[in-house]
C-alpha cells in the first residue's frame, strides 16, 4: 500500500515538508522491503483466550500504578506539610559546612624535648555564588592584592564549583584576619577557615620529620577521608605516622543568612562531629646528639646513624647536606622545594637511608665473623702479609703493618691479605660442593646481619642495599666461568655490594649485642611516653655464635686502642670500631667508620660516612668518636679535634 | 493533504496532550534548576535549558515522523530494530566515551548520545513480536525463559557499560509478562515479599528475622498437625526464606560495591555519610520539604538557586517541582503521570492485536518504573539510582527514547480498527 502525499511534486518549502517527504520516502522503502521478503499479515488475529483469561490483571496493574501515586502523595504531605524539620525559615537561609581541623600531633625527642609543634594560621575561603555586590577596591586594598589577581582567583574558584568553597588566599596574616572579621558582613560569600602549620624550635632532623603539604588528587580519589586542600604528611615521620598525627576532622554545619552572618547551628548540631586532636609522637632521637651531629657534618657530604644497641632505638639520624625544615613550611614551600630539588648536592636525598655504598674495609668484620662461624679460621690462625695478596694474575695491595697477622691483628690493622685468604677459604669450603653453594651460604650469613633488606619498621623510603646472589655471577660469567678469585673484591667490601649507613650502624649494633639486633626504628611511643610500641621490640638473632662476637669485639677494641683508629680514642671510654675507606671511581675515596661504646655493656652503636674525605681514620673515625663522647659524657674534652672537624669543608667541585 | 489529516485523526488526543504538558513543564523546571547569572536567554544553546528546547523540537519532529510511518512497519521490523540496537550497545562498549564512570556514550561533536535509552523501545518491540508469535499455543516454560532472555541481553550489555541504574529499569518487563500470563500473580507477590524482606534484613539482624520466621512457622506447623503434606511445604518454605535472608545479608556485606551499599544504608538511617551519598538525599529532601503547601514560587527556590541539590536538571528534577511549586504542584505532576499511565493501560486493553497490546503494556511498564524510581528516590523511599524522569528530565537521548517509545504505540493505537 503506497502512501503518496498529494503535494509530493512541489519543491519542499520548509522544514516540515522536508521532514514529511523524508519520512514518507523511508516508509515506502521499508514497506517495499517488507513485501518482497514474503507476505506477512499484520498480526491481528484475536487471541481471545489470552486477552480474556488474563484481563482481570489489568485492574491489578492499574491498581499498582495508582497505589504508587498515592504513596508518593502521602509521603509528600509528610515531608512538605507536616514535618517542619525540612522547612528552612523564609529568610533564605543557606548552609555552610565548616571543617574543624584538629591540631596535628606534636613530636618529642627521647628526653621529652619538643621538636615539632603547630602554629595557627588562617585561610580565606570563598563561595563564588554568594559573593555578590563586593566592593572589590576595598577588598583588594585590605588583602593587599590587585584587581587582576582578584578576578583571576574568582574565575578559578567559580570554575572549580560555584556553590562549593574554594581557598581564595592561604595563610593570611593575623592583622588581615582581624580586620576581616570586623568587615566580614560587607563581603558576602567570604569566610575564614583556621588551619595549622608546623613549626620547629630548632632546625634539626628535617629529613627525619619530613614535611606536610597539600594532598594530591590521586589520594583524594582513593581515600575518602581527604578533601582537596587538606594537608597530608609527604615524607619522613609526618608521612609514616600520618594516621596517628592527623587526628580526626570535625564537622560543623552552620546556618548563614543573606548578610553572611552566622545565625546558628543547623538542626542543633545534629550532624556535627567533634574534631579529635592528633596523637603525639615520642621519638627515639636525642635532640642534643642530633644537633651536634648536624653541626659536625656541616660543609661535608655524608651521614651519621647512631643506635642504642639493646633496643634498636635510633638516637641520631644525620644526613648532609640537609636543610632547614622551616623552609618547607607555608606559602613559600613550593618555590623552596624546587630550589632544593635543583641543588646538585641533593639536600633532599636522605643519605642515611638511601645512599647505597660498597662498605669497604668495615665489611671485613662481617667476613671474619662468617669465616669464624664456618670454622675456616680460629684463634690460632695466622697468615703472613708483606704488603699484598697475590694469586694468579690478581694482586690486592695492603698497607704497611706488622706480619704475621691473626684474627685480632687483621682487624686492628685492617689487613687485606688476611681478608682475601679467609674469604676464599669460606667460599671454597669443600662441603659446599660448588662455588654457587659456597657463595649462597656466605650470602645467608650476610643477610642475617641485617643487610640486603629493608627493616620495615617506621622509616619511610629505606633502600635495601645489595647483596648479590650467585645467579648474578652465573649470568655474567656463565655457570662455570667464575671462582672465588673472580669475586675477591667482596673480601674487602668492594665490588657488587651495596649497604646503607643505617645497615652499617645496625652491624655495629649486632656486634655490640654480641649476636642479635632489634630492627632500628624512630618512634618509641605514641600519645604517652610510657606506652611503648611492642612490635618494635623483637630481637633478631644472626646465624653466628656469640663466642665469635666476643672475639670480634675484642678485635675492634684494639682498632681504637692501638690500630687504624687510634687517633680517635677517648680517655676513660673503651670504643670498639672499624675503619673503612671506600673506593670511589668518581673522585676521592669515602671515609667510613663503625663503632660501639663502651665495649663492655655498650650504650651506643654508630656509623659515619663522609664522602670524598679519604681514609676512614681521618674524618669518619674522629666524628664518631666525638659523637660517642658527647653522648656518653655530655661534653667534649678535645677542643682541638672538634675545631678541626667543624672547620673542615669537604665538598667536591663540579667535574 | 487529506491523507495527512487522516493520519492524525485517530491518534489519542489525551495522551498527546499529557505528553506535551509534561515536556513543557519539565522544560520550565529545567530552566529554573539550571539558570545562572548572566545567561538570561532561554534559547542559549550552551546552557542545558537551551539544549533541552532543541531536544524538544527534534523530539516532536521524530514523533511526527513516526506517525507518518505505516503501522505495519513496526511489527515487521521489530527484530531488525532489536538486533541493530544490540549491536550498537556492543559498539558503545568498544568505541564509546566514558562519562561519569560509565562507558555508555557516543560523542558527536558537542553532543553525546546514549544508546541504552533506545534499547528500551527496541526491547519492547522485540518482546511484543515474540510473545505475539507464541499466542496460539499454551504457555510454556521455554517461552518464558526466551522472553527473559530478550530482556537479559540488553541488561547484560548495559551492565558491562557500568551503568547499573539503566539496567535496573528492564525489570519493568516483568509486568508485561504478568499481564500476558507468563508470570503468575503468586510470583509477583513473591517478588514483593522478597523486596520487603530485603529491606527488613538491612534494618534488623538476620538471625532475629530467621528466628521470627521460625517462630511463626512453628505455630503454623503445630496447627497443621494432621496434614503432612502441608507441613512439609511449610518446612520447605522456611528453609527457602532463611536461605534468602542470609543470602541478602551476605550480598549486601560482600558483593555490593561500597558506594552502592552507602546508597541503601542512607535510606535507612539518617545520619550516614552526610558528605557523600547521604548528602544528595538529604539535600533533596530539604529542597522538596521546604516547599510547603504552595511552594516558594517559580524561580525563587533557594536550594535550587544555590544548587544545593546535585544533578538538579536530570535525576533530581522533581526537587525543583517540590521546592518551587510545593505540595500542590507536586501532586499535580504526580497526577499527570498517573493519568497518562492509566490512560495508556486502557488504550492497551482496547487493542485487537496482540502485538499492539503487548507493546502498549511495555510502554506503560517502562514509563511506570522510571516514574516510580525517580520520584521515589528524591523522597528517600528508593535507593538513589541514576535514571531520568520521562519527558521531564534533561537529556536528549532519554527524551528521544521515550518519545519514540510512546509514539510507536500511539500510532499502533490509531490504526487499531483498521488492522482487523
Amino acid at each position: 500500500m503506497q502512501f503518496t502525499p498529494t503535494c509530493a511534486r512541489l519543491p519542499a518549502k520548509n522544514v516540515l515538508q522536508i521532514v514529511w517527504q523524508g519520512a514518507s520516502w523511508i516508509n515506502n522503502k521499508l514497506l517495499f522491503l517488507h513485501e518482497v521478503t514474503g507476505n506477512h499479515p499484520f498480526p491481528t488475529m484475536l487471541t481471545k483466550s489470552r486477552t480474556v483469561y488474563y484481563a482481570h490483571r489489568k485492574k491489578i496493574i492499574t491498581g499498582i500504578i495508582i497505589l504508587t501515586g498515592m504513596v508518593f502523595i502521602i509521603r509528600l504531605f509528610h515531608i512538605q506539610v507536616i514535618d517542619f524539620t525540612y522547612k528552612l525559615s523564609s529568610s533564605n537561609n543557606v548552609l555552610r559546612h565548616i571543617t574543624d581541623y584538629p591540631a596535628r600531633g606534636l613530636i618529642y625527642d627521647r628526653n621529652g624535648e619538643l621538636l615539632v609543634y603547630n602554629e595557627a594560621h588562617f585561610d580565606l575561603m570563598v563561595i563564588p555564588n554568594q559573593a555578590r555586590g563586593i566592593d572589590t577596591t576595598e577588598f583588594c586594598a585590605m588583602l593587599g592584592i590587585d584587581r587582576e589577581t582578584y578576578i583571576s582567583r574568582m574565575t578559578q574558584a567559580r570554575a572549580f564549583s560555584p556553590f562549593r568553597a574554594s581557598t581564595f588566599e592561604r595563610q593570611i596574616s593575623k592583622t588581615t584576619y582581624a580586620s576581616f572579621q570586623e568587615k566580614l558582613f560587607r563581603f558576602p560569600g567570604f569566610y575564614v577557615q583556621p588551619r595549622t602549620l608546623r613549626q620547629y624550635p630548632s632546625p634539626l632532623a628535617a629529613h627525619t620529620f619530613g614535611y606536610i603539604g597539600e594532598v594530591g588528587p590521586e589520594v583524594v580519589s582513593n581515600d575518602p577521608y581527604y578533601r582537596s586542600g587538606d594537608y597530608i604528611g609527604i615524607s619522613g615521620l609526618e608521612r609514616s605516622y600520618e594516621e596517628v598525627l592527623r587526628g580526626q576532622k570535625g564537622l560543623r554545619i552552620r546556618m548563614v543568612d543573606v548578610l553572611n552572618r552566622d545565625i546558628g547551628s543547623y538542626l542543633n548540631g545534629k550532624f556535627d562531629t567533634l574534631a579529635v586532636p592528633g596523637q603525639d609522637l615520642f621519638t627515639t632521637l636525642d635532640g642534643v646528639l642530633q644537633a651536634y651531629g648536624e653541626q659536625l657534618m656541616a660543609n661535608k657530604l655524608g651521614s651519621i646513624v647512631a643506635i642504642e644497641p639493646e633496643t634498636g632505638e635510633i638516637l641520631a639520624l644525620v644526613t648532609s647536606p640537609g636543610y632547614d625544615p622551616n623552609l618547607l613550611v607555608g606559602q613559600k614551600r613550593n618555590a623552596m622545594y624546587r630550589q632544593l630539588q635543583n641543588d646538585p648536592l641533593k639536600p633532599l636525598f636522605n643519605r642515611a637511608l638511601m645512599a647505597q655504598y660498597p662498605p669497604g674495609s668495615a665489611f671485613k668484620v662481617v667476613n671474619t665473623l662468617i669465616a669464624m662461624q664456618e670454622g675456616v679460621i680460629n684463634n690460632h690462625s695466622s697468615f703472613s702479609c708483606f704488603g699484598a695478596y697475590t694469586s694468579g694474575n690478581v694482586t690486592v695491595r695492603c698497607r704497611h703493618h706488622p706480619s704475621p697477622v691473626n684474627i685480632l691483628s687483621s682487624i686492628q690493622y685492617s689487613c687485606n691479605t688476611f681478608s682475601c685468604i679467609t674469604f676464599r677459604n669460606t667460599i671454597d669450603k669443600p662441603v659446599f660442593g660448588s662455588i654457587q653453594a659456597g657463595l649462597e651460604n656466605w650470602r645467608q650469613h650476610v643477610l642475617s646481619l641485617g643487610f640486603g633488606q629493608v627493616f620495615n619498621t617506621d622509616l619511610p623510603f629505606e633502600l635495601s642495599g645489595l647483596v648479590v646472589s650467585p645467579d648474578y655471577y652465573d649470568r655474567v660469567y656463565g655457570h662455570r666461568g667464575w671462582r672465588s678469585l673472580t669475586i675477591i673484591s667482596l673480601a674487602i667490601g668492594q665490588g657488587e655490594l651495596g649497604t646503607t649507613p643505617l645497615q652499617m650502624a645496625n652491624l655495629a649494633s649486632v656486634i655490640a649485642n654480641r649476636g642479635y639486633y632489634v630492627p632500628p626504628h624512630m618512634v618509641r611511643a605514641i600519645t604517652h611516653p610510657d606506652s611503648l610500641i611492642r612490635s618494635f621490640q623483637q630481637k633478631i638473632q644472626s646465624t653466628i655464635d656469640q663466642e665469635h662476637f666476643d672475639v670480634m669485639a675484642e678485635a675492634m677494641r684494639l682498632v681504637v686502642k692501638d690500630g687504624t683508629g687510634r687517633a680517635s680514642r677517648i680517655d676513660g671510654i673503651e670504643i670498639g670500631g672499624k675503619t673503612g675507606t671506600v673506593q670511589n671511581p668518581h673522585g676521592e675515596n669515602h671515609s667510613v667508620f663503625i663503632a660501639f661504646a663502651p665495649v663492655d655493656n655498650p650504650k651506643i652503636a654508630i656509623s659515619v660516612v663522609v664522602e670524598n674525605a679519604g681514609y676512614g681514620s681521618v674524618y669518619a673515625a674522629p666524628i664518631a668518636s666525638l659523637m660517642i663522647e658527647k653522648y656518653l659524657t655530655g661534653q667534649i674534652n678535645r677542643e682541638w679535634l672538634q675545631q678541626r672537624i667543624l672547620n673542615a669543608k669537604i665538598i667536591p667541585q663540579p667535574l | 493533504m487529506k491523507k495527512q489529516i487522516d493520519l492524525f485523526k485517530n491518534v489519542d488526543k489525551l495522551s498527546v496532550l499529557l505528553f506535551l504538558l509534561l515536556i513543557f513543564m519539565g522544560w520550565f523546571n529545567i530552566f529554573a534548576a539550571e539558570i545562572k547569572e548572566g545567561h538570561q536567554s532561554i534559547f542559549d544553546i550552551s546552557q542545558n535549558y537551551g539544549k533541552q528546547l532543541l531536544w524538544i523540537i527534534t523530539a516532536m519532529m521524530i514523533a511526527t515522523v513516526i506517525l507518518i510511518f505505516d503501522a505495519k512497519v513496526f511489527p515487521a521490523f521489530a527484530w531488525v530494530i532489536y538486533g541493530v540496537t544490540m549491536i550498537i550497545l556492543v559498539a558503545v562498549l568498544l568505541f564509546g566515551t566514558e562519562i561519569n564512570a560509565s562507558r555508555s556514550w557516543f560523542r558527536i561533536g558537542e553532543f553525546a548520545i546514549q544508546p541504552a535509552e533506545f534499547a528500551k523501545f527496541a526491547t519492547a518491540l522485540a518482546m511484543a513480536k515474540f510473545l505475539e508469535e507464541k499466542r496460539a499455543r499454551k504457555i510454556m516454560l521455554f517461552d518464558t525463559l526466551t522472553a527473559l532472555a530478550i530482556i537479559v541481553v540488553p541488561v547484560l550489555l548495559i551492565l558491562l557499560q557500568n551503568d547499573t541504574g539503566t539496567a535496573v529499569v528492564f525489570a519493568a518487563f516483568v509486568l508485561v509478562l504478568y499481564r500476558e500470563g507468563y508470570i503468575s500473580g503468586l510470583l509477583l507477590i513473591t517478588g514483593a515479599v522478597a523486596a520487603f524482606l530485603f529491606i527488613l534484613t538491612l534494618l534488623v539482624n538476620e538471625f532475629i528475622i530467621i528466628g521470627v520466621i521460625a517462630f511463626i512457622g512453628l505455630i503454623l506447623f503445630l496447627r497443621l498437625r494432621n496434614r503432612k503434606r502441608e507441613q512439609w511445604q511449610l518446612v520447605g518454605l522456611f528453609v527457602i526464606l532463611s536461605v534468602y535472608v542470609y543470602f541478602v545479608d551476605y550480598t549486601f556485606e560482600n558483593l555490593l560495591q561500597p558506594h552502592q551499599k552507602a546508597r541503601i544504608e542512607v535510606l535507612v538511617s539518617e545520619d550516614v555519610d552526610l558528605q557523600g551519598a547521604g548528602y544528595n538525599l538529604h539535600q533533596s529532601k530539604i529542597a522538596i520539604g521546604s516547599g510547603g503547601l504552595w511552594g516558594k514560587g517559580y524561580l525563587k527556590g533557594t536550594q535550587t538557586k544555590y544548587n544545593f541539590v546535585p544533578e538538579q536538571g536530570t535525576d533530581f528534577i522533581f526537587c525543583t517541582v517540590g521546592e518551587e511549586w510545593g505540595f500542590a504542584g507536586s501532586t499535580v505532576v504526580i497526577g499527570l503521570f498517573v493519568l497518562l499511565l492509566v490512560r495508556l493501560v486502557n488504550l492497551a486493553e482496547r487493542q485487537k492485536s496482540g502485538f499492539s497490546r503487548i507493546y502498549g503494556y511495555s510502554v506503560v511498564s517502562v514509563l511506570f518504573i522510571h516514574f516510580a524510581i525517580n520520584i521515589g528516590m528524591t523522597m528517600g523511599l528508593v535507593p538513589i539510582i541514576g535514571i531520568p524522569l520521562p519527558f521531564f528530565s534533561y537529556g536528549g537521548s532519554s527524551l528521544w527514547g521515550f518519545t519514540i517509545l510512546l509514539f510507536i504505540f500511539l500510532k499502533l493505537d490509531s490504526k487499531r480498527l483498521e488492522l482487523l
